[in-house]
């Protein structure tokens, strides 16, 4: 555990929990990110300049903390294949699945939701099933 | 619709930078850490836990109060799920979710997030996502709203 980040991990995910509730506030909208870019695949007029600003935030979130400190370490170790696969896979399944880490994760569960939480626990395990094959079986 | 006010817009801007900063913050843009997370049978990483802790905690706090307005400070009105039923779409979506997360050690939010490290092989998971996101609309995608016929 030579990389474990509790304080700063903490802080990030207080400021996304913040984030998720001035969404709310200001805006009246959920803060889930698969279902705000995957509404610009169907758009519709007057919904899509927001959408547009948030991605763009995102960006522009990552490249303060960058010029800030330096940002974070980005590893990648999975190969360009895998990357698309797994691209695919994320994109798609969010949509059929109707929400994502922070769409489920962080605003669903927020509401207690019981679809949001039966989502996050069944994106859990089968990430940590999909790493174990990955890394244990497969790569071992 | 108003929800491309200008005031909603500069909103939408510096709430995404927030997010951003966060997943930065929080390590969520290192696919690296994610599944370093997602390992639970090797050197575990249990920062996320804090990320999702961290979120969840002013969340289930704040949502609650944001909700009893009438209407959102800027105006319009709010647009929450109101479903509550389980069905195979959110159950087999979530888990085909994770076996993807769990291949790269990327969700959305940090795929557009770390566009600001400018690292070339995740431009390719963010293109594949879009694309898998348009793949849903013209398979399995519910056919499009048809509006009752305004004006």
């Amino acid at each position: 555990m030579e990389n474990f980040t509790p304080v700063s991990s903490a802080i990030g995910g207080v400021m996304i929990g913040s984030a998720a509730v001035l969404l709310l506030l200001l805006n009246g909208k959920i803060a889930g990110v698969s279902g705000i870019y995957g509404a610009l695949l169907r758009p519709k007029s007057g919904d899509i300049y927001w959408r547009v600003m948030f991605l763009l935030g995102l960006i522009a979130g990552a490249v303060a903390h960058r010029m800030y400190d330096g940002g974070t370490e980005i590893v990648v170790e999975s190969s360009l294949p895998t990357l698309i696969i797994a691209g695919l896979l994320v994109g798609f399944s969010t949509r059929l699945g109707s929400g994502c880490t922070s769409g489920h994760g962080i605003c669903g569960i927020g509401r207690f939701s019981q679809r949001s939480i039966v989502a996050t626990v069944s994106f859990l395990v089968t990430g940590f099933a999909t790493v174990y094959v990955m890394r244990h079986l497969i790569g071992g | 619709m108003n929800d491309s006010s200008l005031p909603k817009l500069i909103a939408a801007l510096g709430v995404g930078a927030l997010f951003g900063l966060g997943l930065s913050v929080g390590g969520m843009v290192n696919p690296g850490k994610v599944l370093a997370f997602l390992d639970l049978a090797g050197d575990w990483d249990p920062s996320l836990l804090f990320v999702m802790g961290g979120g969840v905690a002013v969340t289930s706090i704040a949502f609650h109060f944001v909700l009893r307005r009438p209407v959102p400070l800027l105006g319009g009105s709010f647009s929450v799920p109101t479903r509550s039923d389980l069905d195979a779409r959110l159950i087999i979506g979530s888990a085909l979710f994770g076996v993807g997360w769990g291949l790269a050690g990327i969700c959305p939010g940090p795929a557009f997030a770390v566009v600001g490290y400018a690292v070339p092989d995740l431009f390719y998971f963010l293109g594949a996502m879009i694309a898998g996101a348009g793949l849903y609309e013209v398979t399995l995608a519910p056919p499009k709203q048809t509006t009752a016929p305004a004006e």
